[in-house]
């Protein structure tokens, strides 16, 4: 496969995944706009999509949704990460189906022609279906798509973004779930707990897993270590070695990619909640999001792209 | 006028006795309907041709006429040995004009058009392209005029475009009207992506071993083509790259994979001469392969097109073209030229002014019908802007007749009526040469009007030969 071909699947993916993920965060800071009090809430949403440095000092709620909806030069705003899906997809017409094309051509189609006013007033409606859009083209590749190594570079790149997405957010909110935070819930606190698990859609699984009890650690440990959460930490780099070890069994060559993601992988096996909190849970995630970016770009090393 | 379905008594042709029944049993208000219904096939499959620079949606359907344009056995018969015939002589001037010049010695073709022409590529002269072959692609753009003749218009040795739509108008047509091919007997086409393959195959360089990689290189995907370019890779199953995933070592092409470096033997470039190679043609260019060019004179790659084919299509040469036939095939021409006077040459010049009206008149360089004057449709001021232009720069114009091309019957706005047409059969030539049963018709939509370039408002017709 063309190496060119390679990225842009792997790009692909991320786009799209980033595009789901900040569907999702606006989705939180909305809630949480809604509490009395609040009024960081959606610069801490522009910071963990990592894009709060460009936002003016002052700006308005509506000024922020729109920069991460449809702003065109926010180049992590919803719009532009499809705009730049569809420009990968372009690219490469002959490594996707027909499914997944009219998938993402649609959304983008229609993100063209929304207007900033008129998705504010209609928010929930333009979230969910921007997240529908993104399920869309993951089922289309799903069923469609040849098990070849292009797919593998998509769904690559997917896990590198979304893994990326859960350690940002958590990096943003984790003073909420520190032990001193820990007093009896005022209902702000309760909040912000379930506002992380909102934002990763995770509210109900977590009630699966834990049955109801909302503790600070109980939520680290579900976004971080779980193991059956789609959107934890440890099930996307479990992903992601399953991904590289299939590519290291086409090409029969191992690169540093695959031990970066098997030392991610063993280190969270080896680990529990408690130590995590007791050697600083922000440490952690700074460094899993540097170890992150290291992977995705050994990953783009090891295939020449 | 010459209508391809009817013959001047108003009796149906033969070639079209089953295609004439059928728009008379499937009546025009049903047309109209599978004609929506096509083109909403066309756009779900993203078939369209990128326009930029002009305004509005930058993503164009080629406008398609359901009703298809109908070859007889022995029509194509003489149509494909002309075809065959050019293409072979359009080779054979290729080699000559690189090598010793017999022709121009010979006095036949003027030195000057082809040394001082800017088509005429020096770097190329010596040089021996890989079975002697230059232009493996040529596109003939062919007319009719009466019963008996059939007039070239031009020749496209470079990298002729238009081949997905001759593909893509048989699949829709196969897929809408089944039954009418069972009626019909239709020679197929979709031979033509192996084909193609094999041609290119054929010309491997030197350094090749084993079976030959072809790759297709497009300049990407704001190229107007570009959707050809994905479609043709994909039916080939070749890589679409670009010039950055290549680059050359060690006296070989290679092209950037996520195995490393891959050997590429065959380059079927849509890219024009001067971005192939920034240090062989255009320095300022940041487009292109640093050293293309060295490592295929020296045998380690082909190129398709050769660089510097485009002197053999130039519309300056276009007139000597049946003279090339006698000259090198000692044959005679099958498909005739159009009758075309040389604005370069006084007495043709001064013809050419004086019947201005009359006649259309071409830039010897242009292409895609810009810069073009057809004078029975032009104003005051248009034949007064192409006459101060042709006395400015007389060398830079042809002038022929206005012909009065055939016309098909076409599903228009005021129902089914004629419309005129060409023709453009893709000929391909390795070690040897083959010509698919088909081609691409282009269809002027506008009543009247001879402009038939799909970036002039003109559509496509799917084209049948009839078996024998």
């Amino acid at each position: 496969m063309l190496s060119r071909t390679a990225q842009n699947l792997f790009w692909m993916g991320r786009y799209i995944e980033r595009a789901d993920a900040t569907a999702r965060l606006i989705e939180m800071g909305r809630r949480m706009a809604m509490l009395p009090g609040a009024n960081e809430e959606w610069r801490s949403v522009a910071l963990a999509c990592g894009c709060a440095e460009a936002l003016p000092e002052v700006a308005t709620d509506s000024e922020i949704i729109s920069y991460l909806l449809l702003d065109r030069e926010n180049r992590s705003s919803i719009q532009s990460c499809i705009a730049q899906a569809r420009a990968n997809a372009k690219a490469i017409r002959t490594a996707l189906t027909a499914d997944m094309w009219e998938a993402l051509n649609d959304h983008w189609r229609l993100l063209e022609a929304l207007d900033a006013d008129e998705a504010i007033s209609d928010l929930p409606v333009w979230l969910d279906w921007a997240k529908q859009r993104a399920a869309a083209f993951r089922g289309a590749a799903e069923t469609s798509l040849l098990r070849n190594e292009g797919y593998v570079f998509l769904r690559l790149g997917e896990y590198v973004e979304r893994a990326e997405m859960t350690l940002r957010l958590l990096d943003v909110k984790y003073y909420v779930l520190l032990p001193e935070t820990d007093v009896v819930g005022g209902g702000r606190d309760f909040h912000q707990w379930t506002s992380v698990l909102r934002a990763t859609s995770a509210v109900r699984a977590y009630h699966h897993v834990y049955r109801g009890d909302y503790t600070p650690w109980g939520i680290a440990e579900f976004l971080v270590l779980n193991t059956t959460f789609p959107r934890s930490a440890n099930f996307c780099y479990r992903a992601l070695e399953r991904h590289l070890d299939e590519l290291a069994k086409l090409y029969g060559e191992r690169h540093d990619c695959h031990e970066i993601v098997a030392d991610m992988v063993g280190r969270l096996e080896r680990c529990d909640i408690q130590t995590l909190f007791q050697t600083g849970l922000h440490e952690f995630i700074g460094d899993a999001i540097q170890v992150t970016n290291r992977l995705s770009a050994e990953i783009s090393r090891a295939y020449h792209f | 006028m010459f209508e391809e379905m009817r013959a001047a008594d108003g009796s149906i042709r033969p070639s079209y006795a089953q295609v004439a029944a059928w728009l008379e049993a499937t009546g025009e208000a049903t047309l109209r309907q599978r004609q929506s219904e096509a083109e909403a096939l066309f756009r779900r499959l993203g078939i369209t041709f990128s326009v930029y620079g002009e305004g509005g949606d930058p993503e164009r359907l080629i406008p398609f006429d359901l009703i298809p344009r109908v070859f007889g056995a022995d029509e194509w018969r003489r149509l494909s040995r002309g075809v065959q015939q050019r293409a072979r002589a359009l080779n054979a001037f290729l080699y000559d004009v690189y090598h010793r010049g017999e022709i121009l010695r010979a006095g036949i073709v003027p030195e000057s058009l082809v040394y001082q022409n800017e088509a005429y590529l020096p770097e190329m002269a010596g040089f021996d392209p890989p079975g002697r072959i230059y232009s493996h692609i040529v596109g003939v753009d062919i007319v009719r005029t009466n019963d008996t003749d059939f007039q070239v218009l031009e020749d496209n040795c470079r990298t002729p475009s238009g081949v997905s739509y001759m593909l893509e108008n048989r699949e829709i047509m196969m897929r809408m009207f089944p039954r009418l091919f069972a009626a019909c007997a239709v020679d197929p086409i979709d031979e033509y992506p192996t084909l193609l393959k094999r041609t290119l195959q054929e010309v491997a360089p030197p350094a090749c071993r084993g079976e030959p990689t072809v790759v297709l290189l497009t300049p990407g995907p704001l190229n107007s083509a570009y959707y050809e370019h994905s479609f043709l890779a994909d039916l080939m199953g070749v890589e679409l790259v670009e010039s950055s995933d290549l680059f050359v070592d060690n006296g070989l092409a290679w092209m950037r994979t996520t195995r490393g470096p891959q050997r590429v033997d065959v380059i079927y470039r849509r890219i024009d001469d001067s971005y192939l190679d920034p240090l062989a043609f255009r320095p300022d260019s940041l487009l292109g392969v640093p050293g293309l060019f060295s490592v295929y004179r020296a045998g380690g790659v082909t190129l398709c097109s050769a660089p510097g084919s485009g002197i053999a299509d130039d519309k300056a040469i276009y007139v000597f073209v049946p003279e090339m036939i006698r000259f090198y095939l000692g044959e005679q021409p099958i498909l005739k030229n159009v009758q075309t006077w040389r604005c370069s040459l006084a007495d043709e010049r001064d013809h050419v002014l004086a019947n201005l009206k009359d006649l259309v008149v071409k830039q010897v360089h242009g292409s895609g019908g810009y810069g073009m004057l057809i004078g029975p449709h032009a104003t005051k001021k248009q034949l007064s802007e192409f006459r101060t232009k042709i006395l400015a720069e007389p060398d830079a114009y042809i002038a022929q007749p206005t012909l009065d091309l055939s016309s098909a019957p076409t599903v228009t706005a005021d129902g089914i009526d004629n419309r005129h047409v060409d023709f453009r059969p893709f000929c391909l030539v390795g070690k040897q040469v083959r010509l698919a049963p088909g081609g691409l018709t282009r269809v002027a939509l506008t009543k009247g009007s001879l402009v038939v370039n799909s970036s002039q408002g003109g559509g496509v017709k799917d084209t049948w030969v009839l078996s024998e």
